[in-house]
């Protein structure tokens, strides 16, 4: 049984469909992300299970309870917002201490709680201090202390690091990962960045226009989306519509070109596809005037991005289509701007899906 | 949640009670001049005395002359301090601030002490350089809010740039401040020049006490001596105000907001 | 041949000379300062050194003794407690109105609507306010009238009056409510929505959120405010004047009558009735201030 469940939650603000039907189920220990651009229902979902909205339809399960209409203040469930939600009034200590406060815990046990989880954030030193002595990476730890003090069942973080600077990020979302791993504590976490979700989470759930696209772990939303949305809003990918010739040979009409494509075995001839396939999984080899190999995509380099380690090479390929190849950045001059190349992929690399016939 | 949404309705709606209730019953009391039956006779009588025609009249072209007075006062002392002479701002902050911390009984006071006719100054002395003192009065009270909305006005514009683009073309002092930084802070200035005009229309103690035919003192006498008239005049200056606050919408905002004048 | 020793060279293509710059700005400002001699600094400082002379122009304690005189005394009393009334009744109900407003879970238009008629009704004062007060529970007012007719309550039968202490602070009240309210605003706004929303998820209820995180961070502005609204009702002497005349002697009328020459008295003690209101102005007024720059460190 699922430690929570979300069940047919339905919410409209106004005229705007915030939530359309969302069910999802999160293990107990997992960490599970809530990930989609602005609008997609995401901080919704989090506030609904935090109890700060009533859904209009569904309801919210917590080991075997139904919830959805307890209030938040008797959910037991530790929440780190964005920014500001640290109280100005008390220092940093004060503030883990109060919900411990408000529980009547005894004195000793709160210190020793306290103790624990100031040597836990690794801000022991400033426990005295006040919020706006604090940066926004100290500050958001602390957050993350006063949220865990009480010992919640379920840890909801509504897009802790996207005040912070990008070092900061990338260090608080390791942390954030440690800790609860270390405390085994189920946590639902919203994010509309993918490299965050994907690098930390148990489980991915990408949202869109209040539905959940697709839901599985980092490697299956990467490597496998399951719809459009979820392959062009997680990293960059490559598309290529095209039509299944022959289902047994897997062998796949580009725009003209015939391709190998592992994944379209079995589907039907005249099947209309989407491939897609990854820069990474590019190949790009300099033609010159010579002639194309068979099964590749014969195109001319238009740009250069470079990324670091990896540089990113937009082809317009002769049939029309775009494509980005990612090389490695020493060997990118051999593909100076306007040189004529071919890119070609393993037939294992691309992920197809299957068009609708309009 | 749902139980304090209630209680803000409530809250709402016990002030807007006691908001409106007042004016409705002035409103109903001035139609009350025949008994038993409502007419505007009320606001004929005012209306047709010429004390109305007269001390209102005084009242407007005193208030056009604070304005006008204001104005010159404030705006290019506003714009020397945002220029050249930042460093004199939190004085002149702390003198606009005097008004709003010294009551206006309390200058009134202090004006007739020195300015009587055994003194240097004697403005007291005749009719005209009184209404100058009442005027001088006036541009006291309305000072604080005057320089707020210029100020705040100027900030907005890049004053600097503005000056050194003028100036680059040849322009003097006076062109700069007139052609140049006056139209750009026009909103600004409006909005001081309405909540100046509300002031002064409405006001009493100033008026009063140097004795000069003001719409104020007016009022007043008005609600001594007659039943139904007062509250014709009371309608008809909460109009003027509101007219004024509702200009200062308009044209600003943030510019209007304390109260001043006649308390 | 004698020559001025400070020359400025004839126009040269180039940017004036700095002398000159510097000496335009402070002519451009000298305006100001004069009027603000003349007529703020001066009058308010030949009060404060008359409050403290006697008729013959000697330094004395006398005029301040004589403050403490029972009438005057009084008086002092009564402009208190009805400026104190007005103060913490106006703060009160323009706390709950504009925190209603603002954070009450009300639709968007009636905040923008509520500062609207804020601004307005905070300069609803003076004569025009006391008719309308005249007006609604006067003896013949709308209001006592309904109450009679409806309920059978005479409110005057009851012992109420308008022309009285009760009656002024209630007339009072009609613009230091919306004046609260639009001094409060800014605090109430600085209240983050995270703070209540956390405070909730740790499990604090609406009285502890209150207890702990609210009240102790407004708790500034509101005195502040309080102190401000204090400061504007001492001063005022239009409405009084034309709702309870001098049947209710106020500082503030006192001083008036002092003025007029309605009764002679020494001369000097209205320079202390002054001195006594320019302090107590200036104290509520400069601890508003405090306190304000105190607020804004949480509420910005």
């Amino acid at each position: 049984m699922a430690y929570l469940e979300l069940r047919g939650l339905k919410k409209n603000f106004s005229d705007v469909v915030a939530l359309e039907q969302l069910d999802l189920a999160v293990g107990a220990g997992e960490f599970l992300t809530l990930l989609g651009p602005s609008g997609c229902g995401k901080t919704t979902a989090l506030r609904i299970v935090a109890g700060f909205e009533h859904p209009d339809a569904g309801t919210v399960v917590l080991e075997d309870r139904d919830i959805t209409h307890l209030s938040a203040s008797r959910r037991n469930m530790g929440m780190v917002f964005q920014a500001y939600s640290l109280f100005p009034n008390m220092t940093a200590e004060e503030n883990v201490m109060f919900g411990l406060r408000l529980r009547k815990v005894p004195q000793d046990e709160q210190k020793r709680r306290v103790g624990r989880l100031f040597d836990l954030i690794g801000l022991a030193r400033a426990r005295t201090r006040y919020p706006h002595q604090l940066s926004g990476g100290q500050q958001q730890r602390v957050a993350l202390a006063r949220a865990l003090a009480i010992e919640p069942r379920v840890l909801l973080l509504d897009e802790p690091l996207s005040a912070l600077d990008a070092r900061v990020r990338v260090q608080l979302r390791e942390e954030i990962r440690r800790i609860q791993t270390n405390l085994g504590i189920t946590a639902l976490y919203v994010t509309h960045d993918q490299e965050e979700a994907l690098s930390i989470s148990d489980r991915i759930a990408v949202m869109s226009a209040g539905r959940i696209e697709q839901l599985g772990t980092a490697s299956e939303i990467y490597g496998s989306p399951a719809t459009p949305f979820v392959a062009e809003f997680v990293g960059t990918m490559n598309r290529l519509t095209g039509e299944v010739v022959d289902g047994g040979e897997s062998i796949v009409d580009c725009r003209g070109l015939q391709l190998r494509v592992t994944a379209v075995q079995g589907l039907p001839r005249r099947q209309r596809v989407l491939v897609l396939v990854r820069p990474e999984s590019v190949e790009v080899t300099a033609l010159g005037d010579g002639e194309a190999p068979a099964g590749t995509l014969v195109g001319q380099v238009t740009s250069h991005s470079f990324l670091g380690a990896i540089t990113r090479i937009k082809i317009a390929a002769e049939s029309g289509a775009d494509l980005a190849a990612d090389v490695q950045s020493a060997r990118a001059g051999a593909f100076p701007i306007g040189v004529r190349v071919a890119c070609r992929f393993a037939a294992e690399s691309p992920s197809v899906l299957k068009l609708d016939d309009a | 949640m749902r139980g304090s949404r209630l209680g803000s309705w409530l809250a709402m709606l016990l002030g807007v009670l006691y908001f409106f209730i007042p004016l409705l019953a002035t409103f109903e009391f001035s139609l009350r001049y025949f008994r038993g039956v409502y007419s505007v006779e009320a606001y004929r009588i005012v209306l047709a005395d010429p004390q109305f025609g007269a001390t209102v009249t005084y009242s407007i072209v005193l208030a056009l002359a604070t304005i006008v007075m204001g104005i010159a006062l404030v705006v290019p002392t506003a714009y020397w301090i945002q220029l050249r002479l930042p460093g004199l701002r939190p004085v002149v902050e702390f003198i606009t601030l005097l008004p709003l911390v010294i009551p206006a009984i309390v200058l009134v006071f202090g004006y007739l002490r020195i300015y009587n006719s055994s003194s240097i100054l004697p403005l007291t002395g005749t009719e005209r350089t009184t209404d100058v003192l009442l005027m001088a009065s006036y541009v006291t009270l309305a000072l604080p809010y005057v320089y707020r909305s210029v100020d705040t006005a100027l900030r907005a514009i890049d004053v600097r740039t503005l000056t050194q683009a003028a100036q680059s073309l040849g322009a003097g002092w006076s062109t700069i401040l007139f052609r140049v930084i006056l139209p750009n802070v026009r909103v600004g200035v409006l909005s001081g020049a309405f909540l100046t005009f509300a002031i002064v229309i409405g006001e009493f103690t100033m008026a009063s006490l140097l004795d000069r035919p003001a719409f104020g003192p007016y009022l007043q006498l008005i609600g001594a001596n007659r039943a139904y008239e007062p509250s014709a005049l009371a309608i008809i200056s909460f109009a003027l105000t509101w007219a004024c606050m509702g200009l200062i919408q308009v044209f600003g905002r943030g510019a209007a907001g304390q109260a001043a004048g006649a308390r | 041949m004698a020559q001025a020793s400070r020359v400025t060279v004839a126009p040269s293509p180039g940017a004036p000379t700095v002398v000159s710059r510097v000496s335009w700005a402070w002519v451009g400002v000298v305006p100001f300062f004069a009027f603000a001699l003349m007529f703020l600094i001066l009058p308010t400082a030949l009060l404060v050194v008359g409050g403290l002379q006697d008729a013959q122009g000697r330094l004395t304690l006398t005029n301040i003794l004589d403050l403490f005189e029972p009438t005057i005394l009084s008086s002092y009393l009564i402009s208190i407690k009805v400026s104190a009334a007005s103060a913490i009744g106006g703060a009160l109900i323009g706390f709950f109105l504009a925190y209603a407003a603002i954070s009450g879970g009300l639709p968007a238009w009636v905040r923008p609507t509520l500062m609207t008629f804020s601004g307005v009704a905070s300069n609803f004062a003076g004569v025009p306010l006391a008719f309308a007060f005249l007006a609604t529970l006067g003896r013949t007012g709308l209001v006592t009238a309904l109450l009679v007719n409806v309920f059978g309550f005479d409110i005057y039968d009851a012992g109420f009056n308008l022309l009285s202490f009760a009656g002024l602070t209630l007339t009072y009240m009609y613009f230091q409510i919306p004046l609260m309210v639009l001094i409060l605003a800014p605090a109430i706004d600085g209240l983050k929505r995270e703070w209540r929303e956390a405070a909730a998820n740790l499990g604090a209820s609406t009285w502890e959120y209150w207890r702990y995180i609210a009240l102790p961070i407004l708790w500034p502005p509101l005195l502040g405010s309080t102190l401000l609204l204090f400061a504007n009702a001492f001063g005022a002497v239009a409405t009084a004047y034309a709702l309870t005349g001098s049947s209710l002697n106020i500082v503030t009328i006192v001083l008036y009558a002092q003025i007029r020459g309605d009764v002679l008295h020494n001369p000097n003690l209205g320079y202390a009735l002054a001195l006594g209101m320019i302090l107590i102005t200036g104290l509520s007024n400069a601890a508003y201030i405090w306190l304000r720059g105190r607020s804004e460190r949480w509420l910005r």
